[in-house]
């Protein structure tokens, strides 16, 4: 089956990330209410939202470090240019996102363009501090001199003094022609309950169709060029290509994922905040990336459902969850196993990840998906032994000295 | 009047001048060699016909056109291809996009945005693609990793490659470094296929004379910066000039 200029392989794949997309309320809420385990449920929206949007902005992300190998150290600075330009949509005309959205993806857009265009004239480290750098004098400049525009510390917010020319009765937060996005779905089904919340419908929507658009730039000779790119650049300018309008344009795009990612941030919160360009929410996003699995098309998104899952779940286990849990053991073992938990749930949250991180980047270059896809592969090794398998024939492939050369 | 066209060529590395009045003529469709002793600035002449470096004096002419401050894209699509010495193919591409690159190079020119076309849908560049490949006997490897073959398969790609963008001019900067005896002989052999398959003109920069004399139509000995001779092959053999200099009493 073929679809929308795809291969029937690609057909497949994107038909299994729209039904994970989408079933995602039901499959993140595995164990019932009240149970010990309903702390490691995240099928609640304000969550759900979250893996959505940082999935976008991997998604872009990975457009340009995957392919290109480029890494930016500045992405946050168009997440945001985004938020801010929805949050002023909203106080300028009204709460229909459908302003907004747009005009996030080009101004962050126009942005991208210039610090592209500054930035990739140096490769390598240079490039990511050139970025960096304009990430921070944007963070810092959000934060104090562009107040008027900002709001500085207190971020950006509507205020019932605001024009709001198309405001409506009744409009009190971010919707898209009525489906208000704060509202919620709810199904009771014996001791399970699953929301489905229309925030987070919207975001995965828009997060398959940017899927979707990344999956073409992938498949299509742009994307190519610039995975040419990353394997040899001197090669390619001897082949009389130009790399630097590629990397731009691959630069400028990620630039507009993020700021549609920063969009939707607004969306489901109206609030914009200059800390949302800090150059730890860049760092994030290289995280997620590398975690999942740089250059692969799944990878971003698994790396950003990971982080975020972690942050959320792992950090929300405390004392009395802990105590919930092992009150079974007798009371020196008990006090000791959470004592042990302190260091890696809680607070502490972030050293398990990091622990994560060290051993997916030593053992599985390849992120999450190449440990996915080796443990695939060792399925089917496993399978194929057993029986005699009809297509095998063993051939003799000869030792490289016993190979005629040419 | 040549195809490529040097005329009083200098370029000074700080206290070193690398080379000086450089003068020179490659005809068009013949097979011309640059030979010369370590440092006589065979590189930096190559480099300075490509784009890498630009000359302090004089002018490098190709097709009636000045190179000298174009970049390395432009000069290419002008029609100069270049074989390094190394050979430099994209590692973690499969054989087949190495080539399907160049095949895109040549038709699209230096940037073109398609973001929603789709490689596989490009019947023209694949069956380019595959011609190219089965030209240098490579068709079976075509969904290879590049960076896993042998050197001698990664040279014959990177002139599958070069040669895919129809170049008027090939430039080779010692083909065969590094090659064992047969794969030098397998390299000549392919070479002078290409030759009387299609018009091309090559200029060769080379150590070894054997490779040099089984190609060359015509030799320019460098020694020190600046031409000593330029003469046929059977003449340079000869040449007590190039033997002090250069050849030594082994010829």
């Amino acid at each position: 089956m073929k679809f929308l200029g795809l291969s029937a392989k690609d057909t497949r794949f994107l038909l299994i990330v729209i039904l994970l997309t989408l079933a995602t309320p039901i499959i993140l809420q595995p164990f019932p209410e009240g149970s010990g385990l309903a702390t490691f449920n995240a099928g609640y929206p304000d969550l759900m939202q979250r893996f959505a949007i940082f999935g976008i902005f991997a998604i872009g992300f990975n457009i340009l470090f995957g392919l290109t190998g480029y890494l930016s150290f500045g992405h946050a600075a168009f997440l945001g240019i985004g938020s801010y330009t929805v949050v002023w949509m909203y106080k300028l005309l009204d709460y229909n996102v459908i302003w907004g959205l747009p005009l996030a993806v080009v101004t962050s857009g126009l942005f991208a363009l210039l610090i592209g265009y500054i930035s990739l004239r140096r490769s390598g480290i240079y490039f990511s501090i050139l970025t960096l750098a304009f990430a921070q004098m944007s963070y810092n400049l959000a934060y104090s001199v562009l107040t008027p525009i900002t709001n500085g510390e207190t971020g950006l917010q509507v205020y019932s003094n605001d024009p709001q020319v198309l405001i409506s009765e009744g409009e009190t937060s971010p919707h898209f022609f009525g489906i208000v996005m704060n509202e919620s779905a709810k199904l009771n089904l014996g001791d399970w309950q699953f929301t489905f919340n229309n925030g987070y419908y919207f975001t995965a929507i828009i997060a398959i169709v940017v899927f979707y658009i990344s999956l073409r730039i992938f498949r299509s000779p742009f994307g190519l060029m610039l995975r040419a790119i990353k394997t040899n650049q001197t090669r390619l300018n001897y082949t009389g290509i130009n790399t630097r309008p590629y990397t731009l344009a691959a630069f400028v795009i990620s630039g507009m994922y993020a700021g549609l990612a920063g969009g939707l941030m607004a969306a489901m919160d109206p609030l914009a905040g200059a800390e949302r360009m800090q150059w730890t929410a860049s760092g994030e996003v290289v995280l997620m990336t590398i975690l999942g699995g740089a250059g692969t098309l799944m990878g971003p998104i698994l790396g950003a459902g990971f982080i975020k899952y972690f942050e959320n779940i792992f950090s929300k286990i405390n004392d009395q969850v802990l105590h919930g849990w092992f009150e079974w053991m007798p009371d020196g073992l008990e006090d000791f196993i959470i004592g042990l938990s302190h260091f890696f749930v809680g607070k502490s949250w972030h050293l398990t990840l990091g622990l994560l991180f060290m051993l997916v980047v030593i053992f599985l270059p390849g992120g999450l998906v190449e440990g996915g896809t080796r443990i695939w592969h060792a399925i089917r090794r496993d399978r194929k032994p057993k029986g005699p398998d009809p297509e095998h024939h063993p051939e003799h492939i000869p030792h490289v000295a016993e190979k005629e050369e040419f | 009047m040549g195809i490529l066209e040097v005329k009083g060529v200098g370029k000074r590395f700080g206290g070193l001048q690398a080379l000086s009045d450089v003068n020179l003529s490659v005809a068009e469709n013949s097979v011309h060699a640059i030979i010369g002793p370590n440092g006589a600035g065979k590189s930096t002449l190559l480099n300075c016909f490509v784009g890498k470096l630009i000359p302090d004096t004089g002018s490098v002419m190709f097709n009636g056109q000045s190179v000298l401050g174009r970049k390395p894209h432009e000069i290419n699509q002008m029609g100069i291809s270049r074989v390094f010495q190394t050979p430099e193919i994209f590692g973690d591409l499969t054989v087949m996009e190495n080539v399907m690159i160049s095949c895109f190079a040549h038709r699209d020119g230096a940037f073109r945005i398609h973001p929603f076309e789709t490689v596989a849908h490009e019947a023209d560049i694949i069956e380019q693609a595959e011609t190219m490949l089965s030209d240098v006997n490579m068709l079976d490897k075509r969904e290879m990793h590049a960076a896993s073959m042998s050197r001698g398969d990664k040279r014959r790609l990177e002139m599958a490659m070069c040669l895919a963008q129809e170049p008027k001019l090939l430039l080779l900067d010692e083909p065969t470094a590094g090659m064992a005896r047969a794969d030098t002989n397998n390299t000549i052999a392919l070479l002078k296929e290409i030759k009387e398959k299609r018009d091309i003109t090559m200029a060769i920069i080379e150590h070894d004379m054997h490779v040099v004399f089984s190609l060359a139509e015509r030799i320019t000995v460098l020694a020190q910066g600046t031409p000593l001779v330029e003469d046929t092959p059977e003449n340079i053999k000869g040449h007590p000039k190039v033997k002090e200099a250069y050849l030594g009493e082994s010829v």
